[in-house]
């Protein structure tokens, strides 16, 4: 299907990447948020609660991120689309209804503006610290879908993909911003309407009395029905049976939880999402996400005038992590560098995919502000060595 | 003559999922006793059951929800509001009811209550009140009446209880009441009259829990507490909610405390907007398209 032209906002506009996630939830259909004040994030619902009422939609303002996280799973089984948007100190709050969100497979999206942590850490300083939070940030086993944008213009284009993903796969989506990206203002260019594909709600295609709301059928992934639509539907955040009741035991256990990880793991293909240039003869390859990919761009340009063969690989889907792309790199590569403001989170599973088969070095950085080009350089000429 | 014959059909039947019964519940437990108060309310009311959803946290009283065929979710400890203030929010036309217990409603999710009631949310909120965290083995709740014994409070508790209905009162509730498993028809026709109203309203029920509050605090069985109930309640409808304090072994106010007029949030919204506000239905093409039309 494709988006409602009432809901967007056709044409070049200049805005930060704050404002273009809004308008990209618009687009995608989303006219319903709620939310908790916090900085780096704030302007996306301010922007929201301004323009939803506008067609037909709301933004509460709930009293803490929990009740946000969980008040956008109310409006998702109201029948709406729905998202909220945090940075890390609220984000750690909602990581007890992203894991409700993975077990009752809501739709849903969560962004997080990330700033440097922990705790309050740097309100309006960038960092990319939440990346291992967004993938197990929540108690139990699950799995989640982590998007990371580099540009404004992303950040409009990424947040459809967002709705889109949420809804085909039914899971929580992490839309994950940081300061930089967020407050940075360039060009965005919004298409119109028809140019725009939305993924529409998997709904129960049988009646009340046939439909079982947790029977999934060969893609793994079950359809839904909203509350007052004659289905008397039962929602539990324990581990349940294909009716959505309680079912206490170890089997129901291991068919909930491998459909849960099943459903995103045969997707893998689908959800690597990267750009890359220059893989074809490089010696070292730079991987990177988010703000930090632009700066490892002046990098890697850098190294490759100093007659160096480097080659981009942006992570544009983190969670789950292209393995089996990284597994064939690091057989024909000396050494994959990875920069990201974290003390080294996303380094790791690079590392874990790479297996030993090349040099991994990671351009740890604590956050507040990015990377100076010449420390991930200095990366780079370490690794053609 | 078989079993099936002798039955005979209770109408409050068809409003519980036949198919998860027994309950969880203990012998002697209240939560029950409230749950038929509350089907016969509904019925009662001729209220859209289609269009009726219930929401719970966790806890005793937070299986209520899935005993009830409705709408049932089941959601987090002490996170029922927020959820269902999302679901009225997402689709107005639907009836809500949070159906939870003390330590979920007023402990965890106490700043939940708080703000709902001060949105005025247009949500029935019905809290049973077994005065102890019972699921969890019998340690003590911000209900728990002071010096009461718990697993928790082994010398006794060292903090005073939680009225509820002062708290909501003072939080801007339209309507709120107090009953006990005892008085099943005063809370039947409560329950009934608060279904009908627009906006925040709570209903307090006290329970007993032969289990653990009961059994720690030597106070008998069940019927030992409904006795208690009987003696110890007074009625007064519209008391003030400062005068309406639990204290063990004092006198169990009970009735209708509150009931006003007051706009709740969706009409409040919609006033406020004014022109600023679209109606938004649906395009047809929404309702008939399947599929991507591409590759999403």
């Amino acid at each position: 299907m494709k988006a409602d032209q009432r809901c967007v906002m056709t044409g070049t506009h200049f805005i930060n990447g704050d404002a273009a996630c809004c308008e990209g939830a618009l687009s995608a259909g989303a006219r319903f948020a709620a939310g908790y004040p916090i900085t780096p994030s704030t302007e996306i619902v301010e922007r929201f609660a301004a323009r939803a009422p506008q067609v037909g939609g709301l933004f509460i303002q709930m009293e803490d991120e929990l009740a946000s996280s969980i008040a956008i799973q109310g409006m998702v089984w109201g029948g709406q689309k729905s998202f909220t948007v945090t940075s890390g100190p609220g984000y750690s709050l909602m990581m007890e209804h992203i894991g409700l969100a993975a077990i009752s497979e809501t739709p849903c999206v969560f962004v997080d503006v990330q700033r440097g942590g922990p705790s309050t850490g740097l309100p309006t300083l960038p960092a990319q610290g939440d990346m291992m939070q967004a993938r197990f940030g929540s108690h139990g086993d699950y799995v989640t879908i982590a998007i990371c944008p580099n540009s404004p213009q992303e950040c409009y284009d990424l947040t459809v993909k967002c709705f889109n993903l949420a809804e085909k796969f039914r899971v929580p989506v992490m839309f994950m911003m940081d300061e930089c990206v967020g407050h940075m203002t360039e060009k965005v260019v919004i298409p119109p309407a028809e140019e725009i594909d939305l993924y529409p709600r998997r709904h129960a295609s049988k009646p009340p009395g046939e439909f079982q709301l947790f029977e999934a059928g060969e893609e793994l992934v079950p359809e839904m029905a909203h509350a007052g639509e004659g289905y008397k539907l039962y929602v539990t955040g324990l581990t349940h049976d294909k009716r959505g009741y309680p079912a206490l035991n170890p089997a129901a256990q291991r068919e909930l939880v491998g459909r849960l990880f099943e459903k995103i793991r045969r997707a893998q293909d689908e959800l690597t999402m990267v750009e890359a240039e220059g893989l074809e003869d490089a010696d070292v390859v730079v991987v990177s996400y988010g703000i930090t990919s632009r700066v490892a761009q002046k990098a890697i340009q850098a190294a490759r005038d100093k007659g160096l063969k480097v080659g981009k690989l942006r992570l544009i889907c983190v969670w789950p992590f292209p393995e089996k792309l990284i597994r064939e790199l690091a057989g024909k590569v000396k050494a994959l560098v990875m920069p990201e403001l974290n003390m080294g989170q996303v380094v790791l599973e690079l590392e874990r995919c790479a297996g030993g088969q090349c040099k991994v070095i990671g351009v740890p950085h604590p956050g507040g502000t990015v990377h100076k080009p010449v420390e991930i350089l200095e990366a780079i000429e370490r690794g053609a060595r | 003559m078989s079993t099936t014959e002798l039955h005979v059909h209770n109408p409050v039947e068809d409003l519980l999922r036949q198919d998860r019964v027994p309950t969880i519940w203990c012998p002697g437990c209240g939560i029950g006793t409230t749950v038929n108060s509350f089907a016969h309310a509904l019925l009662g009311q001729q209220i859209n059951l289609q269009k009726t959803a219930i929401v719970s946290g966790i806890g005793c009283s937070g299986r209520v929800s899935g005993y009830m065929n409705l709408d049932s979710f089941h959601t987090t400890h002490g996170r029922a509001i927020p959820f269902a203030t999302g679901l009225k929010l997402a689709n107005p036309e639907l009836t809500v009811i949070v159906y939870s217990g003390d330590g979920d409603l007023t402990s965890i999710g106490g700043n939940h209550l708080i703000h709902a009631a001060r949105r005025n949310m247009d949500i029935m909120v019905v809290c049973v009140n077994n005065m102890i965290y019972a699921m969890t083995g019998g340690q003590a709740a911000a209900t728990t009446p002071g010096a009461s014994n718990s697993t928790t409070t082994p010398y006794g508790a060292f903090e005073p209880e939680l009225n509820m209905a002062q708290l909501v009162d003072a939080a801007g509730a339209c309507f709120v009441a107090r009953w006990t498993a005892f008085h099943v028809m005063q809370l039947e026709r409560t329950m009934a009259k608060a279904l009908k109203k627009k906006g925040f309203r709570f209903i307090e029920i006290l329970s007993p829990c032969p289990t653990y509050y009961q059994r720690k605090n030597n106070m008998g069985d069940a019927l030992a507490a409904m006795v208690d109930y009987k003696k110890r309640s007074k009625i007064k409808n519209g008391c003030p909610t400062w005068e309406t304090a639990l204290e063990p072994g004092g006198e169990i106010v009970v009735g209708e405390f509150v009931d006003r007029e007051r706009e709740d949030y969706l009409t409040r919204m919609r006033r406020q907007l004014g022109s600023h506000y679209s109606e938004f239905p649906p395009q047809p093409e929404e309702q008939e398209s399947e599929g991507c039309e591409k590759e999403c």
